[in-house]
């Protein structure tokens, strides 16, 4: 069980997806200019990245690795991943309306998210179980979602900061989240053994 | 290669098959948001946004063709609420109103026709044959269609005359240092 | 003394306390101004909808007369106050920021003063309440601490609402201002006279008359007028702005503070202002309407600074003509520097609503160029409500002023504490007026929408039933004729027969 809890730390805070690995810029830039539409992008970035862990451990071990099939493993991952976000839309949209209310906007936006597809083949290049690899794609999705969060609550207060021409907008952005990723590798030496 | 050929179509197959059965199962009808769309809208038909009726300028705006800001008598307001209910963000204290204007009946000219009356959307204009017409104020949306009506062009559109009630305190304007800054 | 003072004060974790510029003003004896040859007298000179006129251009008119009748539930009558004739109803600059026109009647004065026949009640405690009420509603009396909400609606509803406790605002926290100072060591027996009416129409068991520490004078005098009546009570509270706001001077004399959505009136006491209760005591002992009003004159650039007795509708230019200007002032307040209303000319008339009249000279309005927001919180300690000043401005800056109304807008009194005491010389109060008026504004077009709906869903339903009641009257004469022409056939046919 406390092998688990380390793997979501590890994944969430020591090595997360955003801000050590460098994965899914695009709507950590893009959708951090209000709390709300983070929330909402973290959630379905969550949704979206278990679920593609699941998927893709299947495909995984189920068809690529009987038929040695390595070499579509970047093919079939994007093909699986964005069906499956698709058919989830579809149900989501159909049966609760009100999540997709919520999720619904951000969820065509990240089917083929660079993050949901690193996490995906992180996963598989670490021969995770599918309980591990489930969980690491849920901290990982659990980190995407705080820094998320975390810069947009900054970039709301920097919305109303007086900033030099020049910087306003994305390069005052840009500058926040190196001084965020900075922050992020004081948890690289984080031990516990 | 025959093997990843087969699989890789039969994976295609078996997803394609998959997303069209749950477009068919799992179709929502469209008119949902448009219905509510609508309901936000004044319902004067008046078409000063240039669509056939309110109903026109909602389907524009659903369909994303219009901006939210084309219904004047809406304003600010309606902005916000459309917003909301789009889920987009729009800066309403940027957005300018052009000076709403409402229509008078010059009484040296007026005739007492009635042509006016019968096109406002919203009975603002009352009068009686033969008697000289009036435009009710609070009623008035400017909407300007009794304008080429009058057969006599008595009416004209005035703005709307500012009160002590109405006023608004102006936002500060910050010049000197502030001003390079922001 | 200033040391007990000092702990006082440090007991009011709230607002500010500036250089109140009080005296010498306040120790000077009261003064009338001589009659001027006009009076301006507009018809909105109170909360709610302005007065009707009920005289009319060329109309001879007695001193208290009425002349515009309160117009709906929330209005205030508006008589003359002098002797003469209406010379017009026509426009004067309004005493607003905007410097907007407002509709005024105009009288000329015949330098008679000369009073309508009054009836001065002979035991105005044997008048019930009711009675009160409506001849205070008559006497177009109006809250005189500048709020000017009508004075009768609000003694109506404390009686309905059972108050137990009339708090009389004797604070004058404004800096500059000391018309109730002086009221109070001229006309104590006459206030006190008039609290024990508002207690009768009331239902009022106690009156506190709460006054600021910096008035011992005042203070003396209103402890020998109380000496008598055991229910009025006099209170000390300290020298602190904004003392004269009813919640906080509810809360220091109760003990009690008040939630954000009630009134002092929920919690049972009601506020009014000392000179409202002189004004009451003018109108049922004395049977003068609210005509003239007592204001400080004060400021730099004033030659002989005091208090006035100065007719309704006089104009800022008679008043300063007769207290005498030293050069031309900086600005011209009307009210306290602090809330005031800033004037764009001296041709504005005095409202029931005027306090003061102030002409500042350069270097007392100081330096005002702002710059940025350093985040020193001074703003948050001075704010008497609690808010976060700096917070609420930077979002109605960005423009976001529903963010603005969460950090508790709608709870702002405007009273220019956080302006006050902020060392980058930031307009906040300024931002909050605007983000009020414009949120105001929105409200009204929203409302505007909604009217507009109703109107064209009112025309589609009456097109669809003259459209049925054409068709079916069609229908009917349809019938008619058709039963004519048989009735037609059937004659013709038992002719032939």
């Amino acid at each position: 069980m406390s092998e688990y809890a380390i793997l979501l730390v590890t994944t969430a805070l020591v090595n997360n997806v955003v801000l050590v690995k460098f994965l899914g810029l695009c709507p950590f830039m893009g959708v951090s200019k209000s709390l709300e539409g983070a929330l909402g992008m973290g959630l379905a970035t969550t949704f979206v990245i278990t679920l593609a862990s699941a998927a893709t451990w299947m495909l995984e071990h189920w068809l690529l690795a009987p038929f040695d099939l390595h070499f579509l493993r970047l093919l079939t991952f994007i093909l699986v991943i964005a069906a499956t976000v698709q058919f989830v839309e579809m149900v989501v949209k159909k049966s609760a309306p009100a999540l997709y209310q919520t999720l619904g906007i951000y969820l065509p936006l990240i089917t083929t998210n660079c993050a949901v597809l690193g996490v995906a083949l992180l996963n598989v290049m670490e021969k995770a179980t599918f309980t591990k690899s489930l969980v690491a794609g849920f901290g990982s999705a659990l980190g995407f979602t705080l820094v998320l969060l975390m810069f947009a609550g900054m970039r709301e207060r920097l919305a109303l900061a007086q900033i030099p021409a020049a910087f306003a907008g994305a390069p005052i952005g840009f500058v926040l989240a190196s001084l965020l990723s900075l922050a992020f590798m004081g948890f690289s030496g984080l031990n516990f053994r | 290669m025959i093997v990843a050929i087969v699989s890789l179509t039969l994976l295609g197959l078996a997803l394609g098959f998959a997303l069209g059965f749950a477009a068919k199962r799992f179709a929502v009808a469209q008119d949902a948001g448009l219905a509510a769309i609508e309901a936000l809208m004044p319902g004067t038909n008046c078409g000063q946004c240039g669509y056939a009726g309110c109903a026109g300028a909602a389907a524009a705006i659903a369909r994303a063709e219009a901006p939210p800001t084309i219904c004047p008598p809406g304003g600010k307001a309606l902005v916000e609420a459309l917003a909301k209910r789009l889920g987009f963000s729009v800066d309403v204290a940027s957005l300018t109103e052009p000076d709403p204007k409402i229509a008078s009946v010059d009484e040296e000219i007026c005739i007492g026709c009635c042509r006016c009356l019968k096109v406002c959307p919203t009975d603002a204009i009352i009068g009686a044959p033969k008697q000289i017409h009036n435009v009710l104020r609070e009623a008035c949306t400017g909407c300007a269609q009794c304008l080429d009506r009058c057969p006599t062009e008595a009416i004209k559109m005035t703005p709307i005359p500012l009160t002590l009630q109405h006023w608004v305190w102006p936002k500060p304007v910050l010049n000197g240092t502030l001003g390079v800054m922001s | 003394m200033r040391a007990r003072a000092f702990f006082a004060r440090d007991k009011v974790p709230w607002g500010v306390h500036p250089h109140d510029h009080k005296r010498p003003a306040a120790d000077v004896a009261t003064r009338t101004l001589p009659l001027p040859e006009r009076l301006y007298v507009p018809l909105q000179q109170h909360i709610g909808a302005p007065a009707r006129p009920v005289v009319m251009a060329g109309k001879k008119v007695y001193k208290g007369q009425l002349i515009a009748e309160a117009q709906g539930p929330t209005s205030a009558a508006v008589h003359a106050p002098t002797s003469g004739r209406v010379h017009a109803i026509g426009e004067i600059t309004a005493p607003h920021p905007s410097g907007l026109a407002m509709t005024a009647i105009i009288i000329e004065s015949d330098g008679e003063d000369e009073w309508i026949d009054s009836s001065p009640c002979r035991d105005p405690f044997a008048l019930p309440p009711e009675e009160i009420a409506t001849r205070i509603a008559a006497a177009g009396i109006v809250g005189l601490g500048g709020a000017t909400f009508p004075a009768a609606l609000k003694l109506a509803s404390a009686h309905k609402a059972k108050i137990h406790t009339l708090i009389l605002n004797g604070c004058e926290c404004e800096p500059y201002l000391s018309c109730d100072d002086r009221l109070m060591r001229d006309a104590a027996d006459e206030i006190v006279a008039g609290i024990r009416l508002m207690m009768r129409a009331t239902g009022a068991q106690q009156a506190l008359i709460g006054i600021e520490e910096n008035k011992p004078e005042a203070i003396a005098a209103m402890r020998a007028a109380t000496h008598h009546s055991p229910a009025v009570e006099v209170r000390v509270v300290p020298a602190r702005y904004p003392m004269g706001s009813e919640k906080h001077l509810f809360s220091m004399l109760m003990g009690r503070e008040i939630p954000a959505d009630c009134r002092t009136t929920d919690l049972g006491a009601l506020v009014h202002n000392v000179g409202t209760a002189h004004a009451v005591y003018q109108a049922i002992c004395a049977g003068h309407p609210l005509v003239e009003r007592l204001l400080t004159v004060h400021g730099a650039a004033v030659a002989h600074p005091g208090n006035l007795w100065v007719p309704i509708g006089a104009l800022v230019s008679d008043v300063f003509a007769f207290a005498g200007l030293l050069g031309e002032p900086a600005r011209l307040v009307m009210g306290g520097p602090m809330m005031g209303v800033q004037l764009p000319h001296m041709q504005v008339p005095v409202i029931k609503g005027t306090s003061g009249l102030l002409a500042l000279s350069a270097e007392e309005i100081g330096s005002t160029s702002p710059s940025s927001c350093i985040r020193c919180a001074s703003c948050v300690r001075a704010c008497p409500v609690g808010l976060l000043p700096l917070e609420m401005a930077a979002r109605i800056k960005a423009g976001k002023l529903t963010a603005a109304v969460d950090f508790g807008l709608k709870d702002c009194l405007a009273c220019g504490c956080c302006t006050f005491v902020c060392p980058a010389h930031i307009p906040l109060v300024h931002y909050f007026l605007h983000a009020k008026n414009e949120l105001a504004a929105r409200a009204r077009t929203e409302l505007r929408l909604e009217a507009t709906k109703r109107l064209a869903a009112a025309r589609k339903e009456r097109l669809e039933r003259e459209a049925k009641e054409k068709a079916e009257a069609a229908a009917r004469r349809k019938a008619e004729r058709m039963a004519q022409k048989a009735a037609l056939h059937r004659s013709s046919e038992e002719a032939t027969v």
